[in-house]
């Protein structure tokens, strides 16, 4: 589904990691920690071909990211559910609006009853007609994901999606990402949150892929 | 044709989604409006230069080109029989349709506006002037001066060759200039719209990444921007033309006195030509709009 094959990615002439080789397959679940500035957010980038590598080769759904031009990265992303730490509403839109929006771009028809589902699974019934502006953190975090899903896409990529939440509101939106898991969508989430894991370890089987020195490695024991 | 006829429909219907998810920016709504009705304003009256001294040429080269004056200087007493023998020449000539002695009324017509209305011409030894109005094919120049000079040496053949070509053509590089001007004031018009364009994009940033995040194609995004600037530059070169069109026909009228500054306006099927105008305005609008947005969709990548 998204493969990074040796993958290495520099930044003003530093390199941020090297050597790098992860597969995410249909289904699966993966947590992506590290200290802050290890790269998890680029590496998430590499995911939905916002960046190219510096060498190596990521393939998205079997194809060359470098070989994509502007409109299959475009396509690609309709593929890809991405869940940001500050979210990336437009505010004036309501909410509502702001999680259709994928829908929108891509041509398609909203339908009122799926849009009231989702807004249900997610618990912003009520602020369907607010602007982003006057949500507060956890809200603003659900109608991101709300907007992730709403293409039905096969990944789902969050970063540091409770990094702004409370203890309560992480567990909500974790249960809500490992529901989309068990609906067999492949989940992979940027996180420092270590608690989190430990809570998700509990409710689902997820990898832990620690992102330091350059390096990614496959954690688990310390956590 | 008839797809590019369903573009253009569906250009000026717009996705009301897409609408709402661009934000208009007063500031370069304003200043499309502006410079799109300014720059037709103008174009209105480029045209009317263009096409009045396209008139004026025109008009100057035929009825020149078909008459020519013949002076005859010669003492009082023998003037009635020059003036005869010089018909009588002109009569006999091929290719000249009709000659005709001016008389005093018309000379002193000529002469009113250097020595007023009551001049007494009959009274003065100036020369009887005879208007030759040639054929379609014309006559032969040389040959009538020959015989002129052979059978009244007094008359002086003047064909308006030497002044009527500096004017015809000075009628004509007006025109021209008209034309250019038209060229310009797209031009300005386009870039003027680039960079309200830029201006729209770069405040619109934020907009853009998070469109393209979720999956918007960059044709998308710039159709957003595409289709609201053009249907602004419609819109203020619409009431741009529309203003200058009235000015025009508020000029005074041409009349006998009149002179080529009375002339300017639009005759006939011309007054059509304006219609082009706004069309003209939201095509350059578009084309700039595109190339800007693409270019910057482009680069913010």
């Amino acid at each position: 589904m998204i493969e990074l094959d040796n993958v290495a990615y520099s930044y003003g002439g530093a390199e941020l990691f090297s050597a790098l080789n992860l597969q995410l397959v249909p289904g699966s679940f993966h947590f992506l920690t590290g200290p802050s500035g290890a790269g998890k957010t680029t590496l998430l980038k590499l995911c939905y071909g916002e960046l190219i590598a510096t060498c190596g080769q990521v393939r998205l759904f079997g194809q060359d990211a470098r070989n994509l031009d502007r409109d299959g990265v475009a396509e690609t992303r309709r593929r890809v559910g991405v869940m940001h730490q500050d979210c990336q509403f437009l505010d004036h839109l309501s909410v509502a609006e702001n999680i259709a929006l994928p829908l929108t771009v891509s041509g398609q028809t909203t339908h009122a009853s799926d849009l009231t589902d989702l807004l249900g699974w997610v618990g912003l019934t009520r602020q369907v007609e607010q602007l982003p502006p006057q949500l507060s953190g956890g809200e603003r975090q659900r109608a991101a994901l709300a907007r992730a899903v709403i293409m039905s896409p096969e990944v789902i990529l969050a970063d540091e999606p409770t990094g702004n939440v409370d203890w309560e509101m992480s567990q909500r939106l974790l249960t809500l990402l490992v529901e989309l898991n068990k609906m067999g969508k492949t989940v992979l989430i940027a996180t420092h949150d270590i608690s989190l894991i430990r809570a998700a370890k509990a409710q689902v089987s997820a990898r832990v892929l620690r992102l330091q020195d350059r390096r990614l490695q496959l954690a688990g024991a310390d956590l | 044709m008839k797809a590019f006829f369903t573009r253009v429909f569906e250009l000026l219907a717009g996705d009301a989604q897409a609408d709402r998810a661009v934000p208009p920016t007063g500031y370069t709504a304003r200043l499309t409006l502006l410079t799109s009705g300014a720059m037709a304003f103008l174009a209105v009256f480029a045209l009317a230069l263009s096409l009045a001294t396209g008139r004026l040429a025109d008009r100057w080269a035929s009825e020149l080109a078909q008459t020519s004056t013949l002076r005859i200087s010669a003492p009082q007493g023998q003037m009635d029989a020059q003036t005869l023998a010089v018909l009588e020449v002109l009569r006999t000539t091929p290719g000249v349709a009709d000659a005709r002695a001016l008389d005093e009324d018309e000379q002193r017509a000529l002469l009113a506006p250097w020595f007023g209305p009551d001049l007494p011409v009959e009274t003065l030894p100036i020369p009887q002037l005879i208007e030759v109005i040639a054929d379609g094919d014309g006559y032969d120049t040389a040959g009538l001066r020959a015989r002129l000079a052979a059978e009244v040496p007094g008359a002086v053949l003047d064909d308006h060759t030497r002044w009527r070509e500096p004017l015809v053509e000075a009628a004509s590089r007006l025109r021209l200039l008209g034309f250019v001007s038209i060229v310009l004031i797209a031009g300005a018009t386009g870039a003027m719209i680039t960079l309200a364009a830029n201006a729209a994009l770069a405040a619109n940033a934020q907009l853009i990444r998070v469109m393209r995040l979720v999956g918007a194609r960059d044709i998308y995004i710039a159709r957003a921007f595409v289709r609201r600037f053009t249907l602004r530059a419609l819109l203020g070169a619409a009431i741009g033309t529309l203003i200058g069109t009235l000015a025009v026909l508020l000029l005074p009228s041409a009349d006998a006195a009149g002179g080529f500054l009375t002339g300017l306006g639009f005759q006939g099927w011309h007054w059509l030509w304006p219609l082009t105008i706004p069309i003209l305005a939201a095509l350059v609008a578009f084309v700039a709009t595109r190339q800007a947005a693409l270019r910057t969709l482009q680069e913010q990548s």
